[in-house]
């Protein structure tokens, strides 16, 4: 019997110690999670200013003959940039990006075309590596706060990429699969075509009203040349801010459960300990008594 | 009437106010935006300056009008209804420049005398009103 209450009091122990670590989580990702959502605030005007940009000079060349824009004749091969976490500890986030990347390395193979992954976050590359897909390029050590120079070293090479033939190790068509920051309790996986852009055809008016007739120093062709990658640049840092946000909300939720379930845990050993302390002691006193009873027996008995 | 201006870079907005003119440089030459502009989508020049001066407009005790400089080290502007942006790939205000790191920037990268950087620490000073 003793035995058992030191068991369960060392398992107390070690549960309550588990519940300290998953809570001083809970609480770091809870205090970076304001930070992270007002960095993608910040970052609202300009993704905003540039997408209207890029649908004023769009809109504006019918002939729209841009590498960056016009459909590939034929996809040989796709860059896909997955962004994943640095860190574990962070519930189905990672689980939920690779899913969806995985589903999308299907689709593509079924379409024969050949997948070239450019990995963000060391979950991610680990999981790469798990599964022996070679990647082109890697990079991590940001995952919880990006900066604008990360966003700028995957542009560039993505758009090199893209510049290249696919003969040559380039690239057709680029992909995207990141979270998607819809709000403290919602994060959703996304997967989205980055390049070339998908130029819709609508009659509606655009957000926030109609798009002037601008004029184009020099030249629309030239504005586009330069504001296309500036704009995926920007889509990509928006991206990075939007999955370090859903990465952090994600941990929180999960050590706050870890946590919940960790003090669980303490009440229900806490009480097998009590009745274990229990059982120990009324054992003992019957122990008590039962020989105490057979002394008396002993002594009435030579009397 | 006075113009809304936005100078904006990827992870923030560095200066947001009312303003009673811009002067900045594109790729064809240097531009000044009253009010009632027509719209305008140009290229900035790299390593640029972009004034903006405030609707007062007549300056502070130093004579020197206020409002803001900024140093950009390319980007867009853009011009329709009276609101311009400044979308900058890089940019700093006049005020917040690091003057000695700007200088050493400038002299370091000397010999390629085109390089964006050179460029944009040159600009980085003038905003500053130093001698670049």
């Amino acid at each position: 019997m003793a035995a058992s209450l030191r068991a369960v009091r060392q398992r107390i122990r070690a549960v309550q110690s588990i519940g300290k670590i998953t809570r001083a989580q809970e609480l770091i990702a809870s205090s970076r999670i304001i930070r992270a959502q007002q960095r993608m605030r910040d970052a609202e005007p300009y993704a905003r200013e540039l997408t209207r940009a890029v649908e004023a000079v769009v809109s504006r060349t019918s002939t729209l003959n841009h590498p960056l824009t016009a459909e590939p004749e034929s996809v040989t091969r796709a860059a896909i940039l997955v962004l994943t976490s640095d860190s574990g500890f962070a519930g189905a986030f990672n689980t939920n990006v690779l899913r969806e990347e995985a589903r999308l390395l299907r689709t593509l193979r079924d379409r024969n075309v050949e997948p070239v992954p450019f990995v963000a976050g060391r979950k991610g590359i680990g999981w790469h590596r798990a599964r022996d897909i070679e990647m082109a390029h890697t990079y991590n050590g940001f995952s919880v706060r990006p900066a604008v120079s990360d966003a700028t070293a995957i542009t560039n090479d993505l758009l090199e990429a893209f510049d290249k033939k696919a003969e040559d190790g380039g690239v057709d068509e680029i992909y995207i699969v990141r979270t998607q920051f819809v709000s403290m309790l919602t994060q959703r996986p996304l997967v989205a075509r980055l390049l070339p852009l998908e130029i819709e055809e609508s009659s509606g008016e655009p957000e926030g009203g109609p798009l002037p007739m601008y004029e184009f120093e020099p030249s629309p062709d030239i504005v586009l040349d330069r504001l296309l990658p500036q704009y995926v640049e920007g889509r990509i840092f928006y991206a990075m801010l939007e999955s370090a946000a859903s990465e952090l909300a994600s941990r929180r939720r999960a050590m706050k459960a870890a946590t919940d379930n960790a003090n669980d845990l303490t009440e229900r050993l806490t009480r097998e300990a009590n009745n274990a302390r229990q059982a120990e002691i009324t054992q003992e006193i019957s122990e008590i008594v039962g020989g105490a009873n057979a002394l008396a027996d002993v002594t009435s008995e030579s009397e | 009437m006075t113009l809304h201006v936005e100078v904006v870079i990827a992870d923030r907005e560095l200066w947001a106010g009312e303003a009673n003119m811009v002067i900045a440089k594109t790729l064809e030459g240097d531009i000044g935006i009253l009010t009632g502009h027509p719209p305008v989508l140009g290229i900035l020049a790299e390593g640029s300056i972009v004034r903006v001066l405030d609707p007062e407009g007549s300056g502070g005790e130093d004579g020197a009008g206020r409002g803001v400089t900024a140093a950009v080290s390319g980007g867009f502007l853009s011009v329709a209804d009276d609101r311009v942006s400044i979308l900058a790939v890089d940019a700093q205000l006049g005020s917040e420049v690091d003057t000695s790191a700007a200088r050493s920037a400038a002299d370091e990268g000397s010999g390629d005398e085109d390089s964006t950087e050179v460029r944009y620490a040159r600009a980085q000073l003038r905003a500053a009103g130093e001698q670049a």
